[in-house]
């Protein structure tokens, strides 16, 4: 196994090019050393992106929008003092993972790297809008979340291309975001369901909204019917309803060891429900 | 063994200091299974079938022997030929078959080759080279379908003579027992319930992995160091499968980082040791713990069916029960346990109860806390508790009404002596957790529940130094702060400090024979034992002072750490203190010892009832425990934290079994989710805090009135939480574990 550390994302694209075998980035590697170890996965190469100068920063830009390094690590975003406020959903999402030792190394890259598509963090940042910077042997790309996992463990970047900094939108006015996961347990698990709403309101209105579903097919999903069913609405009951149907008809799950196909489906639309509730309170400035 | 001088009256007994072996624990001084080493030392590891059952054709070793750093590669041929007996008269084949398959692969994660080399990576790697090459059979893993007629066979004449002609080969144990009339007692009865129930294995849950250090020379003579709970039942079990004497092995018990009865038989030990006399070096085996999880012994599955009938008073007429076991490829499952307890805290006029023992693609099923009995009481309390609830009867006077007491015949034959039962359930009753309103969407449940404890062979030796301080050398690994127990019962006897005593588990070369720390036995038995060598050592000292002053040693008794004069006749004397003896005890007859060596029968049974608020998310099937009450007869509580550890202990054990906890297999009949993510342990958060009453009814077989403690906790704690999460949902839940998709399904069908 060949270990590198590069000191640019320009140089470890080229690493990466031009490696044989099998290639892993290694930031926080709360999936990479667990892998290795069970002998899931064991790479030929190892390209340790940590010591790229800037990749734990995480800068709130000029226009509200935040840029977050791909080491920025789920215990800096939970600390940090604006982050959270301007983006609680994704905050809280990031949060739930693993124990307060993984939260120290855990990384939003990371989690949507990985794969899978029980993402904590994944579905938030769909729902947010987050897009990622993709540095190749072409140079950069910008790409959105939602675009990067094509199936379970499988994303769509391409031999040599890596993710190289996480771009979420200013909040801008009257904006809400709330994740919820299903897990049977209080903490400490993976998620059965994940649900991520983020909405915008116009009074009680809701005038935007992007609704997002985790663990229920083979990636995470953005449901626009989700969106469409409470855009307009002011968020009542038979909007919910509508909600919580879009959400369960858009379910294409398994049956496995953490959920069947008819508890994730009908747990999809409840979480997307209460999921809606809080984003909307939080919009309306309300503590949720 | 009842002793005429019971004590009632206690200076140490009943005190809560801090354990001995504290300080190590939490500053990591402490060593466990993993934490030794030596010179030379090889690191083993072991292939393991991918297949639930296959014929094992040819396993080709050559690859891996070739490799630099490998420096033995064992398999079935390496250990000893032993004679395959049926049921559990051939304990030792099985668990040598366990330990390293012979002809066939019995289950995934069955052991089939295992290698020692220069670092724990050679060796793994090195796995990668051995080419075994297996022909895949039908297997069966469900208890249900492995007693039907067309199941694969596992092993042909494992039953024993207890299994009545004509019944599946898997079927290898049967008992049958009760009195009475059933069928007549059901036609007295008001209402009859008859319903089937299910649970799933759960594992024990150990932190610690297992973990050993074998040296066996070509000489026979061999150490091991180890993580158990019985190292004499580890030097008789390895000795056995390698072929050496006994008294050739010494074993070593590390500290033990939890074993709830999974740590009382042998996995990699004899494996490290038969590596170690190929390779002529030590070798050390960690299991990962995939391999805890696929290998070592889970709890048995169980499918139960229970028929009760009542009267309008509450009084049960009938009860009848049919008990199906699972216990992995191997004799063993505790149906008779499950059968036998199942009614045991009740007082019936008649009951009938049948227990089987089934084999089946598994893992050889393990003690685990109360073998069996959790099983039995989930199924029969959730039938006493619908009867209840039908009846429109208070469940708690239900089962004061029926409760077993002091001559009652139980429902396994023997007659009650003093029991607990009674004085559990008044105390629930009286308890404001019973009376405390609930929340819309919260449900109650209690449970009774029973197990046997256990005496067994033991051993101790007390040795007292010149200062006056005492050296206490036990023979029962300390899984539950047995230390502190055993120096506050030593402490008692002799009259010096706690802290003045130093308690040691001592090896297997130097103390007598010991059972396992098993069956709750350790306060109770080695705790006798530790009197009874305190009293063996105390009359050897009231000799010495005896003879200083002239008069016999029976005009001498013992007082508050001092040999006094046992009456004005016997003369006037100063008292002369322990440690005033001892300083001249080489020069009055020399060192001075107690020891005991014998088999305590006396143990008394134990029983308790739990109290327990769930309360469901009716959209989600998501179950929070929001109250836990345990309440349980210690007899005498030595160490009152450390009865309240094991009370909170099995509630908490059982919230995991009752709730998330499972194997799950697929229908390739290997292990899903073989590591803590996917198999569900409760965390921290997961649990209430768990109030503890300790209801003291003494027993009458110890000086001290001591009960064991540790298995009654995990009895009730199955069917309360059933029976509460049952009342909060509005559906009677019976199959465990009552996860949140089998309850959003119930909800569901409930309409």
């Amino acid at each position: 196994m060949d270990y590198h550390s590069p000191a640019s994302f320009a140089e470890a694209s080229a690493l990466a090019a031009n490696a044989t075998g099998i290639t892993r980035f290694l930031a926080g590697g709360t999936d990479v050393l667990v892998q290795l170890r069970s002998e899931l996965v064991t790479p030929d190469t190892l390209i340790d992106i940590k010591k790229i100068d800037g990749v734990r920063d995480i800068n709130c830009n000029a226009n509200g929008s935040w840029t977050l390094g791909v080491a920025a690590t789920g215990a800096e975003m939970s600390e940090h003092p604006d982050l959270g406020r301007d983006w609680p959903g994704v905050v809280e999402a990031m949060d739930l993972i693993g124990s307060t030792q993984v939260q120290g190394r855990a990384t939003l890259t990371g989690n949507l790297c990985n794969g899978s598509p029980a993402a904590d963090s994944v579905p938030a940042m769909v729902a947010a809008g987050v897009t990622v910077t993709v540095t190749g042997p072409d140079g950069d790309r910008e790409v959105a979340v939602e675009d990067i996992p094509i199936g379970p463990g499988k994303t769509s970047l391409v031999q040599g291309e890596l993710i190289s900094a996480v771009h979420i939108p200013a909040r801008g006015d009257n904006g809400g975001d709330a994740y919820l996961r299903f897990i049977p347990r209080t903490e400490m698990d993976i998620a059965v369901v994940g649900v991520g709403v983020n909405l915008r309101l116009d009074g009680d209105t809701v005038t935007e909204a992007r609704v997002s579903l985790g663990a229920v097919a083979p990636t995470v999903l953005l449901v626009e019917d989700c969106a469409k069913s409470i855009i307009g609405s002011t968020l009542d009951d038979a909007a919910l309803d509508t909600l919580a149907a879009a959400a369960s008809a858009a379910c294409n799950p398994i049956d496995d060891k953490r959920g069947t196909i008819a508890f994730r489906t009908e747990v999809a639309g409840v979480l997307a429900k209460r999921a809606a509730k809080i984003a909307y309170a939080r919009a309306k400035g309300e503590q949720a | 063994m009842a002793l005429d001088d019971r004590k009632t009256q206690f200076t140490f007994v009943g005190t809560r200091p801090d354990r001995p072996d504290g300080l190590d624990k939490v500053t990591g001084r402490a060593k466990f299974g993993a934490d030794i080493s030596a010179p030379g030392m090889l690191h083993g590891a072991i292939l393991r079938s991918p297949h639930a059952h296959a014929r094992i054709v040819k396993i080709d070793t050559s690859k891996a022997e070739a490799h630099k750093d490998v420096k033995a590669v064992v398999t079935r041929a390496d250990f000893a030929e032993l004679p395959f007996q049926p049921g559990l008269e051939g304990e030792f084949w099985n668990v040598l078959e366990n330990v390293m398959a012979g002809e066939k692969a019995l289950y995934d994660g069955h052991a089939v080759a295992a290698v020692a080399a220069t670092s724990a990576l050679a060796a793994r790697d090195a796995l990668k080279l051995i080419e075994v090459e297996y022909e895949v059979l039908p297997h069966v893993t469900d208890v249900d379908k492995a007693m039907a007629p067309d199941a694969p066979v596992i092993r042909e004449g494992a039953a024993d003579y207890s299994v009545p002609e004509g019944m599946h080969p898997n079927i290898v144990r049967y008992h049958e027992s009760g009195h009475g009339d059933v069928e007549a007692g059901f036609a007295e009865a008001d209402l009859v319930i008859e319903d089937s129930f299910v649970t799933e294995a759960t594992h024990q849950g150990y932190i610690e992995p297992h973990a050993c250090l074998g040296m066996l020379g070509n000489d026979g003579k061999g150490e091991l160091w180890c993580t158990t709970q019985g190292h004499w039942i580890a030097q008789k079990t390895c000795a056995a499968l390698l072929g050496i004497e006994t008294s050739q092995l010494r074993v070593t018990a590390s500290e033990i980082g939890g074993g709830f009865g999974g740590k009382t038989t042998v996995f990699i030990e004899p494996v490290a040791l038969a590596l170690s006399r190929k390779a002529n070096r030590p070798v050390k085996i960690v299991m990962t713990r995939s391999e805890v999880f696929r290998a070592t012994g889970p709890t048995s599955s169980a499918s139960m069916d229970i028929k009760i009938g009542m009267k309008k008073d509450g009084t049960i007429s009938a009860a009848q029960g049919v008990f199906r076991l699972q216990g992995g490829a191997f004799p063993g499952a505790p149906g008779d346990m499950t059968a036998m307890c199942a009614f045991a805290p009740y007082n019936l006029t008649n009951v009938s109860q049948i227990g089987y023992d089934v084999m089946a693609n598994r893992p050889k099923q393990a003690a685990y806390r109360a073998p069996g009995a959790p099983m039995g009481a989930f199924a029969v309390e959730s039938v006493i508790d619908e009867l209840c609830k039908k009846l429109g009867l208070d469940p708690v006077d239900v089962r004061l009404k029926n409760a077993a007491h002091e001559g009652t015949k139980a429902s396994y034959g023997p007659t009650y002596e003093r029991i607990g039962l009674v004085e559990t359930l008044e105390a629930a009753k009286a308890h404001p957790h019973y009376s405390a309103p609930l929340k819309p969407g919260q449900g109650r449940g209690i449970s009774c529940g029973f197990w046997f404890n256990h005496g067994g062979e033991t051993s101790v030796s007390l040795a007292l130094s010149e200062d006056g301080s005492a050296q206490l050398m036990v023979g029962t690994p300390d899984i539950g702060g047995s230390r502190a127990s055993m120096a506050l019962m030593a402490a008692e006897v002799l009259g010096i400090p706690y802290e003045n005593i130093r308690v040691t588990i001592a090896d297997t070369a130097t103390l007598g024979y010991n059972d396992v720390s098993h069956g709750s036995r350790v306060t109770y038995a080695s705790g006798l034992a530790t009197i009874k060598a305190a009293k063996h050592a105390v009359e050897k000292l009231c000799e010495r002072a005896a003879a200083s002053w002239g008069i016999p040693a029976d005009a001498v008794k013992w007082e508050n750490g001092c040999a006094i004069p046992s009456g004005p006749n016997a003369g006037d004397f100063d008292p002369r203190p322990l440690a005033d003896i001892t300083a001249h005890m080489g020069q009055t007859g020399g060192p001075i010892s107690g020891h005991f060596e014998a088999t305590p029968e006396g143990a008394g049974v134990s029983f308790g009832t739990h109290i327990v608020d769930a309360e469901v998310d009716p959209e989600t099937g998501k179950t929070a425990i929001t109250r836990y009450t345990v309440i349980q007869d210690a007899g005498k509580a030595i160490h009152p934290t450390y009865v309240e550890g094991q009370y909170q202990g099995g509630a908490a054990q059982g919230i995991g079994w009752a709730l998330n906890e499972e194997y799950v297999y697929g229908d390739d009949g290997r292990l899903q989710n073989s590591i803590f993510l996917d198999y569900r342990i409760p965390v921290a958060s997961d649990l209430p805090m768990i109030d503890t009453v300790i209801v003291e009814v003494p027993n009458p077989g110890h000086p001290f009135g001591v009960r064991g403690v540790g298995e009654t906790g995990i009895v009730p704690p199955l069917a309360a939480i059933a029976n509460a999460v049952s009342h909060a949902a509005g559906v009677r839940m019976k199959q465990l574990p009552m996860s949140p998709p089998r309850i959003l399904a119930a909800l569901k069908d409930n309409g």
